[in-house]
């Protein structure tokens, strides 16, 4: 399989340079080496720019509402587990306007990865601040500069016990295609958060400043050591990609015995028999 | 001889009421006599004044009646609190001592009920005492009490249970040699109808029967009944029950469940449902089947949590933004409780639209007798779902003459299921032009509209041609029906179904009334405007009540004499 035989036929409706194309290559690349037919795939979204990232995969999708993506790939899932779910969705649509969800979708640990366009801006409404926009940032409605603190979301997640927190840089395509392969391999809810350039709206976290903060990080990281992760999660200074923190844990499919059954989807609903159930209220 | 009577049993939340309610329901029931019981509550988990008013009676009975002929109150401030809900000639029964009273009212009779309780095993046998007192008292039948409280503490254990039948036994045998009186023995009477059913219960059995395999909600009173009853049989049905970290969550699970496959719900009210709204318009927009089960309780904001109404008739009617085609059931019963839930399923699916039960807490949470539940009308149709040879050009949103498209189902055939809660084309992809938006409209709005009213649900008509017609949806079924069997000038209408509108069949049934009253648990007339709205017939007035509490038999048979 090749990353062009998940080519759509929608015509993007990106700006030029737009850090999303970087994503979408090294979503398409991961995909081709996992072999995944667009029949088996669901692309699950809510609002904003990358919200629109289903509409340019060739899969199945569902593209719902601002900052609803996780509950509806999580019952999507819980309904046929054959589906290879994986949500694209961005900082304002995930960290924001669906953030009881992010929490609860960690904890809830369905299998399913998710992808979150970071680029700390609101894009679509043109240029607020994001939950992740750095403190001073100024923007139309925060002309005096941001004065909330940002929201930091692989710590957040790591402090949840999200079992895999990974970091990639949509300009570092190779490196988050791979990050993209591990994370729809690891069974559970898997984050990735990218850091994604704003050629529109973000004058302050452009390639070239992504480009002198961004670094890999190497094998001596054990990615089965939370405190390394939760250290490497803190820097502000430079930014590190990678696999923060991989570990197995139990998923929701296995806790729910759902992984032991057909797909939900499959039941055969014709003639329920409910006799047994009502000689309880006789 | 008592044809009829109601008995009201009122302590503190965390006395056993309901527990005592149930037995006494399952006692008149197996011993040949219809029951009818409410709950009434207040929103706390210990303390307060709580009561369960078990009706019981020779013919069937489907409304709570304002009096009690019989009241247990298990501590002074119940005593207190409800002794003016005592009928005339009737008895306040309660343990004196126990409850600190030296000065018995009238109608008041001391009973020693802890000190038996004590006999039979700690003052947690308290219920069964009284249980026994009221056997002996009403219905003479020690077996069916003996057999109610068994049953009742059965899954706490053989011995649990042999003492709290010993308990009634207790309770019995003090009734029937110190407390002489026969005024309020029952006729006997004999029936069919075994099944004891609140409306929340028969409605997750629909559910159930429907082959709904996932359901998420957020717990909210007075809905939680919905969901405690499907977690019951969750292992046994195979279906999950995901509590959701809020309605949001909760409304957009089932929008995503049904879009990958299954029969998908949830259940809120007033509040949860605000919050859902947004996912309920989603589901419109993306065509995924959903069903939403809104179980109305009084508002504005948290209102009265436990207690009843029927105010978001009209929110229901246009809760979500946008224009889009829905369908909205009213049972008014557990029998139409259950297919409203068995008929919302195969109406979602048909009409890939939402299909909306409006239920409330009166509706929800009283218990009555009913016969069999009709288990086969309205068999499970999923509707358009194309076969696995589905070809990669078939289009999810393709337009058709009823405006219902090929369901599209992901992973099952390489025609690929998608949604966008954006404007899109008949691929499904995203777009802004104006052609394809009206023609979406169409589709979405008028042609499933077209389609859900040609198979509306029916009022209900008795005493067609009545001078006085009432209307009512929902849960005012029963006492419209019981006001109405009194009084040979009154008919009336029930809606089962109240969108899409049943103009015709309204016209029809109302042509030559004299005055047509409407009969709401409202203080604004909302279904009063939708007849209006609907068939522009004159509508005279509105018997309306918004204290929280559900019409009783009494009060809409004064109510209607001062109308007059």
């Amino acid at each position: 399989m090749e990353p062009k035989d998940l080519d759509s036929d929608d015509p993007v409706a990106w700006c030029p340079g737009c850090g999303n194309f970087g994503i979408q290559s090294a979503l398409k690349t991961a995909l081709a080496r996992l072999g995944i037919p667009p029949r088996k795939l669901l692309l699950v979204s809510g609002i904003g720019q990358a919200a629109k990232m289903p509409h340019y995969v060739k899969a199945n999708f569902f593209n719902g509402l601002h900052g609803r993506a996780l509950p509806a790939a999580a019952a999507a899932k819980i309904a046929n587990r054959e589906l290879t779910v994986i949500v694209t969705t961005g900082d304002g649509d995930c960290y924001g306007e669906g953030g009881n969800h992010f929490i609860h979708g960690i904890r809830r640990n369905v299998d399913m990865t998710v992808i979150v366009h970071d680029n700390q801006v609101y894009g679509l409404t043109k240029g607020q601040a994001s939950p992740t926009t750095e403190r001073g940032t100024k923007t139309r409605i925060q002309p005096g500069g941001v004065i909330l603190a940002p929201f930091p979301p692989l710590e957040t997640a790591l402090a949840l016990g999200c079992g895999f927190v990974a970091r990639g840089y949509a300009a570092e395509r190779e490196h988050l295609a791979e990050l993209i392969l591990a994370g729809v391999r690891y069974k559970g809810f898997a984050l990735i958060d990218v850091l994604q350039p704003c050629v529109s709206f973000n004058k302050l976290n452009t390639y070239a400043w992504y480009t002198q903060r961004v670094y890999k990080t190497g094998p001596e990281h054990d990615t089965s050591d939370k405190a390394a992760a939760m250290a490497l999660a803190a820097q502000r200074e430079r930014l590190p990609i990678g696999v923060l923190y991989s570990k197995p844990g139990p998923c929701y499919g296995e806790l729910s015995g759902l992984d032991d059954r057909p797909p939900l989807a499959d039941a055969d609903i014709a003639g329920t028999d409910i006799s047994a159930a009502l000689s309880d209220f006789k | 001889m008592k044809e009829d009577i109601s008995i009201r049993i009122t302590g503190e939340a965390g006395q056993g009421i309901v527990s005592s309610g149930m037995m006494l329901c399952r006692m008149y029931k197996d011993s040949g006599r219809h029951v009818f019981a409410i709950q009434d509550y207040m929103s706390r988990i210990r303390g307060g004044h709580n009561f369960i008013q078990v009706r019981a009676a020779v013919k069937p009975v489907a409304a709570p009646r304002r009096l009690a002929d019989i009241i247990l109150a298990l501590d002074k401030e119940a005593a207190q609190a409800n002794k003016n809900a005592l009928a005339p000639g009737g008895m306040l029964l309660l343990d004196a001592g126990r409850a600190g009273i030296t000065e018995l009212g009238p109608g008041w009779v001391d009973a020693p009920i802890y000190a038996l309780a004590q006999e039979a095993g700690g003052p947690l046998y308290a219920n069964s005492v009284a249980l026994g007192i009221l056997a002996a008292l009403t219905c003479g039948d020690f077996e069916a009490a003996a057999a109610a409280a068994a049953r009742e503490f059965s899954n706490k254990g053989q011995d649990a249970a042999a003492k709290n039948v010993k308990a009634a036994r207790l309770g019995y045998d003090h009734a029937s040699g110190k407390i002489k009186t026969s005024s309020f023995r029952l006729a006997a009477g004999a029936h069919d109808r075994r099944l004891l059913l609140a409306g929340n219960e028969a409605l997750a059995l629909g559910a159930v029967s429907a082959g709904c395999k996932f359901f998420s909600a957020y717990p909210m009173s007075p809905s939680t009944g919905i969901m405690d009853t499907l977690a019951g049989y969750a292992e046994r049905y195979g279906h999950i029950v995901e509590q959701a970290e809020d309605e949001i969550a909760a409304v957009n699970m089932a929008v995503g469940a049904s879009f990958a496959g299954v029969r998908a719900m949830t259940a809120t009210s007033g509040g949860g449902f605000a919050l859902m709204c947004e996912g309920l318009s989603l589901a419109a927009m993306t065509e995924t089947p959903l069903v939403i089960a809104v179980v109305m309780r009084p508002g504005p904001a948290t209102g009265f949590p436990t207690r009843t109404a029927q105010e978001d008739l009209e929110f229901a009617l246009h809760a979500g933004h946008g224009e889009f085609a829905r369908a909205v059931y009213t049972p008014g019963s557990p029998e139409e409780c259950f297919l409203a839930a068995r008929r919302a399923f195969n109406t979602a699916d048909r009409f890939q639209a939402p299909a909306l039960i409006l239920s409330d807490q009166y509706l929800a949470e009283s218990f009555t007798n009913i016969g069999s539940l009709e288990t086969t009308a309205d068999s499970p149709d999923r509707g358009r779902v194309p076969g696995p040879g589905a070809g990669p050009t078939t289009r999810r949103y393709e337009y058709s003459p009823d405006g219902v498209s090929p369901r599209l189902i992901p992973g099952r055939s390489d025609a690929l299921a998608v949604a966008d809660s954006d404007e899109h084309g008949p691929e499904g992809h995203i777009t802004e032009l104006a052609e394809v938006r009206i023609r979406m409209m169409e589709k979405r709005l008028r042609l499933k509209l077209a389609g859900l009213a040609k198979e509306v649900l029916p009022p209900t008509v008795v005493n067609p041609g009545a001078r006085t017609m009432l209307c009512g949806f929902g849960s005012t079924l029963g006492v419209m029906r019981e006001v109405c069997a009194a009084s040979a000038g009154t008919g009336f209408l029930h809606y089962p179904q109240v969108w899409p509108f049943p103009t015709e069949a309204t016209n029809a049934a109302l042509k030559g009334a004299g005055r047509v009253l409407t009969v709401e648990n409202n203080a604004s007339g909302q279904l009063a405007r939708l007849l209006r709205r609907e068939t522009g017939t004159l509508v005279s007035g509105s018997v309306l009540k918004y204290d929280g509490r559900p019409f009783t038999a009494d009060e809409l048979a004064a109510a209607l004499e001062g109308e007059k």
